[in-house]
């Protein structure tokens, strides 16, 4: 080992550091909510051929995966000789970047000394694109909005101010889109800056040597996880709701000696609806929830990420063709991870959660005046919300908590402050846990109103309502999602439904999954839950066994406040 | 008789507590161990040493300044008092739902802190006010009523009331505290629009409950600490030093004792900034580097940089989200696992990785052979020659260099196939990198650029760092002042009387409203003075006015600070102008066509900084003379180098020492890379100047 080994994992931590910064300085600029304060986004380092050195840890896997492979389109669709410093290139093409219109992903050269040292990219969701707007409703990516395919923002440093003209007369927050553009360029401007400081320190002319170290150590590290694994192949399922017909995702692993395959055949056709997913972003999911369960702490890098092979039919849900409509891509998305580790447990047993409330619980309101009434808005906002995540096969499921999607929530006071919405309430959901030695997280109850004089239309992004998550090894399925009027109107789970003013929308989120016997759970456990209102006391009684006397002790200890031991 | 000119500051820490006394006669310090059960001891014992090598009595002490991690700990070890929630109908949850996210996406067995309070211990009562403060569901007395004789029923020490969007109305808050003082006199109350005014739910109820939660056992601790120095014959006043580098009476810091959290560290701020001023530095890097963590702070126009919100107690590896929020107004600071005793091991990628896990005191780093068999950064440091196995914390501990050896061939070497040496150099590379990037990103993250900051290091690891870290960050000089082990008790001297108040209240530029303006402003700044006049009734205040901005639409605010005639008389279109200039200052560029809001507006009440004396430049006295030289290894050049050695007590006023060089005292070495050399000013401090270029 001579000193420059020491120096390669100086510059590997310093790349890592880079492209945090990169990610950093797009949360501090973007207006997009999902981004700014909900994390959804992704910011990542590569080198001249367009393979992935390093990326942010702040990120949504989602994002995260897919970006890894949009460089190589973009290297490819502007032509290897017509790269100049300066340049900046963008694109929402779903199947080139990372899923959807309303994902923008920018990517930039990074000159050092007159030469191409790599490229910076990031992505990010913005506000609007134009078109239906964002929700379930279109029947093909031509109405989900405007599409950009990969083209210039800027030559040469100069923005191209018809393209910024194009997009400012399509979508309904001009301003706000465009400030997010530039956020996205500023961010890889700052990546750029960083990385020439690296390179003048430690001398470099390219990024072939340290690329070729983090490759190496990566792609072995990879390897050796997969080695271990049983040479195995397994199959999986799991139905959930769709849009108006169930959706079923199949899935078959095949370890070998140096990758693993996950195929997606016999899964569901497309759907009429926006809620079909690109491969690029099924793959997202089905590597993240792979690299989870096997190598959780190598990093995300084309080495890391190679072993870990994704293929499905065309014209699945999970490889949805153009112009498929494509907008709720990260429902299937969300869901891939269950799929993949109702296989994964029959090849690595006791490693894999049970499964959860799988695809974030969005949805986006558009709120106008009410007939007649003055002094009201018009606003769209945009909520996330979490349901429970599955039992481990050690630990309870997280209640209210995103997997497999990072995202944050927004604050409801912040929510409050971007449009006339009330939250009336925001808080867990007792019972909706799957019972098992493990119980699930609990999902959540929302009720969502509007300010006096509006009325709204809902755009529901939600699932499990008629599946709800599967128990595993014997655990206890989790609550399903519930939705309706507050005068008890009904409600579907997705697509754009009117509001009338002074209406509310009651939301019941899914719940988690349970794992393993219920007979086998801590009884302290069950009394503490009991005492905390996770469960109620029916439920102590009927899933948990726990006697009327031991109700009675724990109903007088939480009188003072206590839990009973 | 009591005088001013006696003063003494007392900062408990985790392992010792330092006391400091000044009089007209000199500095006097001392560092006792901590005395958990009863912190006050520590204190008692060490005032008692210093009071003793200054010949004075107890009684001739004329201020006491304090600060502690006792608030901090309370916090981590979760040992607060028998608490309770109220909050809004609907959310009950709020404080354990989080952010509903995961700090560790890749973790499948990832564990979130529990909320300070479990759920049977939140209550709610029916009642809703919306953003702008209108009130959409009234508050039933009757339902308080009967809530609190529940919660007077079952026993609870301590009340926290925290509701929705009571930052822009707070009346259903004052009415709940109203009825708690009324049914409930022996419980404290603790509401979120006094404690922490500001927007978004989860911190701001957190912060109140944190409030609650520690505010019995703080107000016992400080009025036994009182008791007891009454007792030894103290008649002066006693301040607390606060979060946010200033200092509050005892009996406010008793009512908000959250604004104790980290006010040790605060005072390691205000001591770099007293340094700065020293020196007329407008651009400083406070690098504070201990057994287990090193801290950050950028020190601007000798004023540490401030924030509204920071993370206490984070349970996982430091992760950011791991830990819980508290919007105060602190002093912003990064904080890293990278201390001394920080351990190192080798990853899967086969890289090394260093800290957070620390050695601690017991066993401690390898070579202290205690036992420890894991190389920690303390045991790099020997093997590379920094510091003096003979010659270790003033020849107290012997250090034993062949079982640093040991642990590094074990457990770095043997992978990587390194020798020990390489090894050492590998482990002290990666964490020098690890605190030059968290320096980078927090300078980025505030818009600055280090290569023309001026760093100051303190704590006892940072001067073995320090200089490695300058030619990483591009830093061109470097000063390590004189009694840097008890820097933070020494900074509580330096710091003023001071208050900061803060009030979330939205406002577009477009609806910009002059007269609104000036009563908010004017309502935050005699809040803010109230603590200052509890600490004096006479000193002059200074009033520092400061709004964050954002275009509407972005979450991000950033900090804009005003003068007295722009905050008296407030227009718009200045606003706008200073916001886009930090702006683009900031992100390279203003967006243009947006609209512009205020979200938060802050005041800062506080006495004037004391008139510093500015220490003038040395002139060059010739070289120090060297006891010896001893082999030491420069990281830039990547090989062993022979260092001279020099007492620092040996080195007098102009006298230089060129690198590569050790500098010894008792508590510390100053290790000066090839790169540097040094010069010793006339306060003490030890000047490094970069005087070739790094390869």
């Amino acid at each position: 080992m001579n000193p420059s080994t020491v120096a390669y994992q100086v510059m590997w931590n310093r790349l890592i550091s880079v492209v945090e910064e990169q990610a950093q300085a797009l949360v501090r600029t973007a207006f997009s909510t999902s981004v700014r304060e909900a994390g959804d986004l992704s910011a990542g380092v590569y080198d001249v051929d367009g393979n992935m050195l390093a990326q942010a840890v702040t990120g949504t896997p989602g994002h995260v995966n897919a970006m890894a492979d949009a460089v190589a389109h973009f290297i490819r669709r502007i032509g290897r000789e017509n790269i100049r410093a300066g340049d900046v290139y963008l694109t929402n093409n779903p199947w080139e970047g990372t899923g959807h219109l309303h994902d923008f992903t920018v990517v930039s050269p990074s000159f050092h000394k007159g030469r191409l040292a790599g490229f910076f990219a990031c992505t990010a969701h913005v506000v609007d694109v134009g078109g239906r707007g964002f929700g379930a409703d279109a029947n093909s990516v031509y109405e989900e909005g405007l599409h950009v395919p990969i083209m210039h923002f800027a030559r040469e440093g100069e923005v191209d101010e018809t393209l910024l003209h194009l997009i400012r007369g399509n979508v309904r927050e001009p301003g706000q889109v465009i400030g997010d553009l530039y956020a996205l360029a500023t961010c890889n401007e700052i990546g750029h800056r960083r990385l020439v400081d690296m390179m003048q320190e430690f001398a470099l002319d390219d990024l072939s040597g340290i690329g070729g170290f983090i490759m190496e150590n990566s792609r072995r590290a990879t390897l050796e996880r997969i080695k271990a694994l049983p040479r195995e192949v397994a199959e999986g399922a799991m139905t959930v709701d769709g849009f108006d017909r169930p959706i079923t995702l199949k899935v078959r692993l095949t370890i070998e000696e140096d990758r693993i395959i996950t195929d997606f055949a016999g899964s569901s056709p497309v759907d009429k609806k926006g809620i079909n997913c690109p491969l690029v972003y099924a793959k997202a999911y089905a590597c993240y929830a792979l690299k989870c369960a096997i190598a959780p702490e190598i990093p995300n890098n084309a080495a890391s990420l190679a072993p870990f092979e994704v293929t499905a039919p065309e014209n699945t849900i999970v490889n949805a063709a153009h112009p498929a409509p494509v907008a709720l891509r990260h429902i299937v998305g969300h869901f891939v991870p269950d799929a993949v580790y109702d296989a994964l447990d029959k090849i690595i047993p006791g490693v894999v959660p049970a499964e959860g409330a799988g695809c974030l619980c969005n949805f986006q309101l558009s709120l106008r005046p009410a007939e007649g009434a003055t002094g009201a808005v018009r606003a769209e906002v945009l909520s996330f919300n979490s349901g429970g995540s599955g039992a481990r096969p050690a630990h309870d499921g997280l209640s209210s908590t995103a997997f497999p999607s990072g995202v944050m929530t927004m604050p409801v006071e912040a929510t409050e402050h971007a449009g006339p919405v009330i939250i009336w309430r925001k808080e867990l959901r007792p019972d909706s846990g799957g019972s098992g030695a493990q119980r699930g997280g609990l999902g959540q109850y929302m009720e969502v109103g509007a300010r006096e004089g509006h009325e709204f239309d809902f755009s529901a992004m939600f699932d499990r309502v008629k599946h709800p998550a599967r128990g595993r090894r014997g655990g206890g399925s989790g609550g399903a999602t519930t939705i309706a009027r507050d005068d008890g109107t009904e409600m579907r789970g997705k697509g754009k439904q009117f509001v009338p003013e002074g209406a509310r929308v009651m939301l019941a989120l899914p719940g988690g999954a349970g794992y393993g016997d219920v007979g086998q759970r801590d009884r302290a456990k069950v009394r503490r839950d009991l005492a905390r209102g996770y469960i109620s006391a029916e439920c102590a009684a009927r899933d948990y066994g726990l006697s009327e006397t031991e109700i009675a002790r724990v109903q007088e200890a939480v009188e003072r406040g206590e839990e009973a031991q | 008789m009591a005088t001013t000119t006696n003063r003494l500051g007392v900062d408990i820490g985790g392992t010792f507590t330092d006391v400091v006394l000044e009089t007209d006669r000199g500095q006097f310090s001392t560092k006792v161990l901590t005395t958990y059960a009863a912190p006050e001891e520590a204190i008692i014992d060490g005032m008692g040493q210093v009071c003793a090598k200054a010949g004075i009595a107890a009684s001739q002490i004329g201020q006491i300044i304090h600060g502690t991690t006792l608030a901090t700990n309370a916090l981590i070890e979760r040992r607060g008092a028998k608490t309770a929630l109220i909050t809004t109908q609907g959310f009950r949850d709020t404080i354990e739902m989080r952010t509903e996210s995961r700090f560790e996406q890749y973790d499948l067995n990832l564990e979130l802190p529990e909320p300070l309070l479990p759920r049977q211990r939140r209550y709610t009562v029916a009642e809703r006010v919306d953003a702008s403060g209108n009130i959409l569901i009234p508050l039933d007395l009757a339902e308080v009523e009967r809530l609190v004789d529940r919660l007077a029923e079952a026993g609870y020490d301590s009340i926290a009331v925290g509701l929705l969007h009571s930052y822009a109305n707070d009346v259903h808050e004052r009415m709940i505290r109203d009825v708690l003082r009324d049914r409930m006199q022996d419980a404290m109350v603790s509401i979120s629009s006094e404690v922490s005014p500001q927007m978004r739910e989860y911190e701001r109820f957190n912060t109140v409950v944190a409030n609650a939660y520690i505010k019995p056992l703080m107000k016992s601790y400080l009025s036994r600490l009182e008791g007891r120095l009454r007792g030894e014959g103290v008649t002066c006043n006693i301040f607390l030093m606060h979060s946010g580098g200033g200092i509050i009476s005892l009996e406010n810091a008793a009512g908000f004792p959250v604004r104790l959290v980290e006010s040790g560290p605060a005072g390691g701020a205000v001591f770099a900034a007293h340094i700065a001023a020293r020196y007329g530095l407008d651009k400083v890097l406070s690098f504070d580097m201990g057994g287990t963590t090193a801290k950050i702070c950028l020190i601007k126009h000798q004023t540490p940089k401030t924030s509204r919100v920071f993370e206490v107690a984070r349970s996982y590896r430091f992760k950011k989200g791991s830990g819980m929020p508290i919007s105060i107004p602190v002093i912003d600071m990064v904080e890293i696992g990278a201390g001394g005793g920080s351990l190192a091991h080798v990853d899967a990628m086969r890289q090394i990785r260093v800290g957070p896990e620390s050695a601690g005191s017991e066993p401690g780093p390898a070579c202290y052979g205690r036992g420890g068999d894991k190389p920690a950064v303390t045991d790099a440091d020997l093997v590379l020659g920094k510091l003096d196995p003979e010659n270790f914390a003033g020849g107290s501990i012997a250090l034993h260099p062949d079982r640093s050896e040991q642990a590094l061939t074990h457990v770095l070497g043997e992978v990587l196939e390194m020798d020990a040496g390489e090894a050492a150099f590998g482990l002290a590379e990666v964490v020098d990198e690890n605190m030059a990037n968290a320096a980078r990103v927090h300078a980025v993250e505030n818009g600055e650029d280090l290569s023309d900051y001026t760093m100051i290091a303190f704590g006892g690891a940072a001067p073995l760092h320090a200089g490695r870290l300058c030619e990483k960050l591009g830093v061109d000089r470097l000063l390590v002042p004189p009694g840097a082990g008890v820097g933070s008790a020494i900074g509580f001297l330096r710091a003023p009387f001071s208050f900061e108040a803060n009030r979330s209240v939205y406002m577009r530029l477009s609806e910009f409203d002059p007269a609104t303006i000036t009563g908010l402003l004017e309502e935050l700044r005699t809040e803010a003075t109230g603590f200052v006049r509890n600490c004096d009734e006479n000193a002059e205040i200074l009033t520092e006015y400061k709004v964050y901005m954002r275009y509407a639409g972005q979450g991000w605010e950033i900090p804009i600070v005003l003068d007295a005639a722009q905050a008296t008389a407030p227009d718009a279109k200045t606003f706008l102008a200073l916001f886009e200039a930090d702006y683009a200052k900031l992100f390279g560029r203003s967006v243009k066509g947006m609209d512009v809001e205020i979200t938060v507006w802050s005041v800062n009440a506080t006495t004037p900084p004391e008139h510093v004396a500015r220490v003038d430049a040395a002139q060059a006295a010739g070289p120090a003379t060297p006891t010896g030289q001893r082999p030491l290894f420069d990281p830039a050049l990547a090989k062993m180098t022979t260092a001279d050695v020099v007492r620092r007590a040996d080195i007098g006023l102009g006298e230089t020492v060129k690198g590569p060089a050790a500098i010894t005292e008792d508590e510390t070495t100053i290790i000066l890379p090839a790169s540097r050399g040094a010069i010793r000013q006339a306060d003490g401090c030890i000047d490094i100047t970069r005087t070739k270029d790094t390869p």
